[in-house]
């Protein structure tokens, strides 16, 4: 079960309550989230692990805003995300979280440093600010020599390295990622998940994880296992192992 | 997110060539049509425009310019006598047969001029002098003439040839604006062509008038037809008499309207679809964008801006292309085709419709968009 840690002691900036979400109607009505509590603190990797259809990605898309719950509430740096009509939760989500996938998402037509550019000009800071912005992000996940590439002349590591500067470059303070090791070899998932820990990870922001892959789990702070749509167990995450 | 937008669009270049060529399609194939149409019923009104003359006195019942109502011979200087009137000539215009030397039969359209002063006859003349037209048995022939009754090595000036067996002479060739059933005009005095056509009670066609400086023409033509009780119209009423009759009499409005629409249909249908497509596969994108806090509003601003973009050039290189058509094809008048601001306006207009119905498809598609997509893997 979760171990408190010293971050625990401040007020989660991720909080969910209660939430249960289903699809569909009558008899085809499936409950995929039934219930979660969850606190996510700044300053931690959260992974939220578990068997397929288990709810993962639906309770990260809750989180992330982009998603509609039947029931329970969702705070996120303090706002209820859940009662935010969805214009000004589209203008919250841009402002404070980053988003990484599993399939990048890159937008083929645009150039390394185009793509990372693009958060902050939907935030409507300048094309030359932004792609300055963008250029030292990409110089700090090592693809500085690389920003002028199109996304089909990068290899799946470079991609998602991109990704994640793309997800970085406006300082969110919450950091969303789906599955970002699962479209890559072991050996790039791994460089992946170090990127993510020493760039991704700072004081004043949490990064929220779904993953299969067992090969990553030493990073995270924290693990929440999610089956049948509930919150089965957390654990805190040594660096060596599970605590 | 404009630049985003573009780069979008013209980052899948197969996509763009698509969309480009159905909307440079569809407008090509609107303003040939346009243009071919519009040229056919200029030249319904060639025999107003290469008169030059500013009022057409006619039979109160005429209907268009080439269905002529012989009029009294004393309807010259009763519409001489009308206020306002500076002056006013006699105009005969009718079918007749010409015989060449070499024994072919052409049908020609006799036109004749009051001999003091020629008003009517064409501003142009490629060969010869028109005034020798006052010379015995003198005509003047338009340059289709030329090409329909066998060409320069047949008819030039010096040819002779018969009409109603009375002799004519060619003394010049005067360009003039072809006309709807390209029959061959020939030129002669008043006098002369009421010589060769067989003997009619009543020999004036039209009296040609001009209204005197500073009084406006509408209300000389009103005052004709009020004291003389003939129609009397503008050139460009009488002109566009003679369009709204060709237009409800034949079939040529219904033929090119009908492939101005079909144009216009499939423009819209295959940009509509290709624009839509493009959207679709691009909604993961889209997805990601509106996840990343890209309002609909925005995303909405996009899709305008790409749809009109590739709107707006196809509707350059259509242009063009209708332009370079109308250039090599009818540059010299031998097709019709008057290219006029009016039509490109509206097919501006049509395009823009057509922009507008493919971007509001795919930003429907877009509003229902859940940006959870982006999370579902492949």
């Amino acid at each position: 079960m979760d171990h408190p840690t010293e971050l625990q002691t401040q007020p989660a900036a991720v909080r969910v309550r209660g939430i249960v979400k289903s699809f569909g109607t009558g008899d085809t009505k499936v409950t995929v989230l039934r219930g979660i509590d969850l606190d996510i603190y700044l300053g931690e990797m959260l992974l939220l692990v578990g068997e397929s259809g288990g709810g993962k990605t639906t309770l990260l898309s809750a989180i992330a805003g982009i998603l509609d719950i039947d029931e329970g509430n969702i705070d996120v740096l303090g706002v209820p995300l859940s009662d935010l009509p969805a214009g000004k939760r589209t203008t919250f989500r841009g402002q404070t979280m980053g988003f990484i996938y599993q399939q990048f998402n890159l937008l083929p037509a645009l150039t390394a440093a185009e793509n990372v550019a693009v958060p902050l000009l939907i935030q409507k800071i300048g094309r030359s600010e932004a792609l300055r912005r963008a250029r030292a992000m990409l110089d700090r996940v090592g693809l500085g020599d690389r920003t002028e590439f199109l996304p089909k002349n990068l290899s799946g590591g470079q991609q998602q390295r991109v990704a994640i500067a793309r997800a970085l470059v406006n300082e969110p303070r919450l950091l969303i990622c789906d599955e970002p090791t699962a479209a890559l070899d072991g050996p790039n998932g791994q460089k992946i998940m170090e990127l993510l820990r020493e760039v991704g990870r700072a004081p004043d922001r949490c990064v929220v994880i779904v993953t299969h892959d067992s090969r990553i789990f030493h990073f995270g702070d924290r693990m929440a296992n999610l089956t049948d749509g509930r919150i089965v167990g957390i654990e805190s995450i040594t660096r060596e192992g599970t605590a | 997110m404009n630049y985003v937008a573009l780069k979008m669009l013209f980052g899948d270049r197969a996509k763009y060539l698509m969309l480009l060529s159905g909307l440079t399609f569809a407008v090509m194939l609107i303003v040939q049509q346009g243009s071919i149409f519009w040229g056919l019923m200029t030249w319904t009104q060639s025999s107003i425009s290469n008169s030059n003359a500013p009022i057409w006195v006619t039979d109160p019942g005429i209907a268009q310019v080439d269905e002529v109502k012989p009029i009294a011979d004393t309807a010259v200087d009763r519409v001489r006598s009308v206020p306002g009137v500076e002056w006013a000539v006699p105009l005969y215009k009718g079918l007749l047969r010409a015989r060449l030397s070499n024994g072919d039969y052409h049908q020609i359209t006799l036109t004749g001029l009051e001999s003091s002063t020629l008003i009517g006859r064409p501003a142009e003349v490629l060969e010869g002098r028109f005034e020798d037209v006052l010379q015995p048995d003198a005509v003047v022939l338009d340059q289709w003439a030329v090409e329909r009754m066998g060409g320069p090595n047949v008819i030039k000036i010096g040819t002779v040839f018969e009409l109603n067996d009375k002799l004519a002479r060619v003394v010049a060739i005067a360009k003039t604006q072809k006309s709807f059933t390209n029959i061959p005009v020939v030129y002669t005095t008043y006098e002369r062509a009421i010589s060769y056509v067989p003997r009619e009670r009543r020999t004036l066609s039209y009296v040609l008038a001009k209204a005197k400086d500073g009084v406006p023409v509408a209300e000389v033509t009103t005052r004709i037809h009020e004291q003389t009780g003939l129609g009397a119209f503008t050139a460009e009423a009488f002109g566009w008499k003679t369009f709204m009759w060709v237009l409800k009499n034949t079939g040529i409005g219904i033929n090119f309207g009908t492939t101005i629409v079909l144009g216009f249909i499939v423009g819209m249908a295959i940009s509509g679809q290709t624009f839509y497509l493009f959207t679709v596969e691009n909604l993961r994108q889209f997805g990601a964008l509106k996840a990343m806090g890209a309002s609909t509003f925005t995303l909405a601003r996009m899709i305008l801006l790409q749809a009109f973009t590739v709107g707006l050039t196809g509707y350059g290189v259509g242009i063009g292309l209708a332009s370079a058509f109308g250039f090599f094809a009818a540059g010299s008048g031998g097709l019709p085709f008057v290219e006029t601001w009016q039509l490109l306006f509206i097919v501006l207009v049509a395009l823009l419709a057509i922009c507008t119905f493919s971007a509001l498809i795919s930003i429907v598609k877009l509003a229902r968009l859940e940006p959870a997509i982006v999370f579902r893997g492949a």
